[in-house]
């Protein structure tokens, strides 16, 4: 029997490592992960859960011992936002690469500097070609159910790549809502144990994982990889599909959000997509036929589905909360990838870009219902105004 | 009190006064009560004394919008020495609700905040938290004229939330004195 | 030259799944000096089997005796003769840094050229899988 349990987003998804019970954690505290940290911490020392949790003195070895860990054969979960994102930045793309299932919860929060140790996206887009899969969450709940169904993801045989589980910094981890908190039993029936296939500590069948290539096998291993992303899509509907039917929650790989009979779209992750849906309400009350596409696999990027879903608009306005500098118009990775997307499928339609709350810069309803009328104006005319817009930057 | 379907209410403090602690008591409250609700702290950093704010979302239906609350329809003040020096009003609905610890009445308060229009209600929490409590954390009481004050609480379920949350993490004695301080609150609480 | 394999056919994440594999990598034709020991210099102190990096240091277990070299993977880094004892103490002897291939040294590194075998046939066994 699930029961509702007033929680902070951080604590929705220490709740949930509890319940997936893994067998090694390896996390440094970093503002605003860190109470994910400190409470599951104090369910290893509580013994609630039979953890071996490894403190290590930076991100860099986290994730190392993470990796190790992995290969060994444990089920390996691990926990961090930011600059400390930024500093194992060389053994995420190796977790990847050597196909390790590591589940990792990434509260978003702005890459310094100057130091920022509030929200946005910057953190988790430097991950974007790491070769994990990547999944949003608009709320603690959502981090929670991630949470729950990335373990199955990350470990199913056609995929075995790690995944990252967003949610914003301070927004929604530090917010205490109330969540549905599903039966211990439950959840851990639902992950199940772990297989894993070629681990290090089965003396038996002796191994080597992490050896050296050469230019005659690397592009082969990277290859592989691809493959595994490709798998994910199907086993990420498959893991969805076999939650709603347990927990009675339906995912997919995004929502749409009155979205069928809308004239235009914005387009937008995490907790903006909730403010969004506040807006889209009250002027649909209006009787303006707006909607709303909230992403929730960034990685693999559904491409076709996201082109299916957006091609009777007349307009779209994507809300990035990062940057990608230098990249064309500097504009924000959601807008670029969207429009590589809708190119690709050869629909066109115009989109603009809008770029907000960097450094956690609050974005206000009354701002996103200016981003909907621009983007009414625009299926007017039929082209965006401008490509890109700073939103709520001082002039 | 406004009729909408979304309650905002912002609280100010100081740090290490209880004010997130408060917060997150009134979200447990909503939450035996079958109600929506959101709780969060500024985030700024936050050192003891330093004057803080913190912000709970109240509703009969789910809560999606996470933006910053720009107009409260609640303000609590806990702290009596931020009057004056932080704008504790700002924001304020016109047909909102604020709630002050001080000595001083409702009409005094208005002066000082430029706060003319809607509900002001005043109690002297900090006493009250002297003399039940012996130490001067004003959160108890203040949520007992919370209560009485905007009538969103029964005052019972929010007592029983209050027993809920100590736990057996102090003693019975200093429970009591909690509650205590919270009923008298309730009945001390003047509007004007 | 063996076949390069296709993507599907090779294990994931570049795993190698077996044990020893790098036994098959016979790194003895790398070798442009080869070792050369004085077996009646020899004090068989084991200094040279522990430091060799290759493993290529044959050893006699029962009479705790070394007795030569795995030309099979041995790269000639010289480590051997760098660390010999026996060695040392005959250049202190005669008071001069020698060359490496001089007759008096216990390990001696002679150019690979001199010798008229290849020298690189699999000495040792692989059954100690």
């Amino acid at each position: 029997m699930s029961k509702f349990e007033a929680l902070t987003g951080d604590n929705a998804v220490a709740m949930a490592m509890r319940q997936i019970n893994p067998d090694v954690v390896a996390a440094y505290p970093i503002t605003p992960q860190t109470e994910t940290v400190e409470f599951f911490a104090e369910y290893v020392a509580d013994g609630l859960v039979d953890t071996e949790f490894v403190c290590v003195e930076s991100e860099h070895s986290a994730m190392s011992a993470c990796v190790g860990a992995s290969a060994a054969g444990a089920r390996v979960m691990t926990a961090t936002s930011a600059n400390g994102l930024a500093l194992m930045w060389e053994i995420v793309y190796i977790a990847a690469s050597l196909r390790c299932p590591i589940v990792m919860s990434v509260v978003n929060r702005a890459l310094s500097g100057p130091i920022n140790i509030h929200c946005d996206h910057s953190d988790v887009m430097g991950m974007r070609d790491s070769g994990w899969i990547i999944l949003f969450s608009e709320s603690g709940q959502e981090a929670y159910d991630n949470t729950i169904q990335a373990v199955r993801i990350a470990e199913h045989p056609d995929v075995l790549l790690p995944v990252a589980v967003c949610q914003d910094g301070f927004i929604t981890s530090h917010a205490m809502e109330r969540v549905e908190v599903y039966d211990d039993s439950d959840v851990k029936a639902f992950v199940g144990a772990y297989g894993p296939r070629w681990p290090l500590l089965d003396l038996e069948h002796p191994k080597t994982y992490g050896p050296l290539d050469f230019y005659d096998y690397y592009y082969e291993h990277k290859r592989q990889q691809v493959e595994a992303m490709e798998h994910a899509q199907g086993v990420i509907l498959e893991m969805a599909e076999e939650f709603n039917r347990k927990f009675n929650r339906d995912y997919g790989l995004f929502e749409p959000y009155r979205l069928e009979d809308a004239e235009v779209a914005v387009i937008a992750a995490n907790s903006t997509a909730g403010t969004a849906k506040v807006v889209v309400d009250a002027l649909r009350a209006e009787g303006l036929k707006v909607g709303l596409l909230k992403p929730r696999v960034f990685r693999p990027f559904p491409a076709q589905e996201l082109v299916d879903a957006l091609r009777h608009l007349k307009a779209v306005a994507v809300m990035d909360r990062s940057i990608s500098f230098g990249a064309m118009d500097n504009a924000g990775p959601l807008y670029l990838e969207l429009v590589a997307a809708l190119a690709a499928h050869s629909v066109h339609m115009p989109v603009a870009d809008y770029v907000y709350g960097l450094g956690g810069r609050d974005i206000r309803p009354g701002e996103v219902e200016r981003v909907f009328r621009q983007t009414l104006e625009m299926a007017e005319t039929g082209q965006a105004a401008r490509r890109v817009t700073y939103l709520g930057v001082r002039e | 009190m406004s009729t909408r379907e979304l309650t905002e209410i912002r609280w100010h403090g100081r740090g290490g006064q209880g004010v997130v602690t408060a917060g997150k008591l009134l979200a447990e409250t909503a939450l035996g009560s079958g109600q929506y609700f959101q709780a969060f702290p500024d985030f700024g950093p936050e050192r003891m004394g330093a004057p803080i704010r913190a912000y709970t979302r109240l509703s009969a239906k789910p809560i999606t919008i996470h933006s910053q609350i720009e107009n409260p329809d609640v303000v609590l003040v806990l702290d009596p020495t931020l009057l004056g020096s932080v704008p504790v009003a700002e924001g304020l609905r016109e047909d909102g609700i604020l709630l002050v610890n001080t000595p001083m009445g409702p009409q005094a308060v208005r002066q000082i905040t430029s706060f003319h229009t809607g509900k002001v209600c005043t109690v002297d929490a900090s006493h009250i938290a002297i003399d039940e409590l012996g130490r001067e954390i004003t959160n108890t009481p203040m949520l007992g004229a919370f209560a009485r004050a905007t009538g969103l609480f029964d005052m019972e379920a929010l007592i029983k939330q209050v027993r809920a949350w100590f736990g057996s993490k102090v003693t019975s004695g200093v429970v009591e004195a909690n509650i205590r301080a919270l009923r008298r609150a309730a009945e001390e609480v003047v509007e004007g | 030259m063996t076949q390069l394999k296709g993507w599907r056919e090779i294990p994931i994440g570049g795993m190698i799944l077996a044990a020893g594999s790098a036994v098959e990598y016979r790194t003895g034709g790398w070798r442009a000096f080869r070792p050369v020991f004085g077996e009646t210099a020899c004090i068989h102190c084991m200094q040279c089997w522990l430091f060799c990096p290759d493993s290529s240091i044959l050893v006699d277990v029962e009479n705790e005796n070394m007795t030569g070299f795995d030309l099979a993977y041995c790269k000639g880094c010289g480590i051997c003769a760098s660390v010999c004892p026996v060695n040392a103490k005959v250049m202190r002897e005669t008071g001069e840094a020698l060359k490496r291939d001089d007759s008096r040294l216990c390990i001696r590194m002679v150019e690979e050229g001199k010798f008229k075998e290849q020298g690189d046939e699999q000495i040792r066994s692989t059954d100690w899988r």
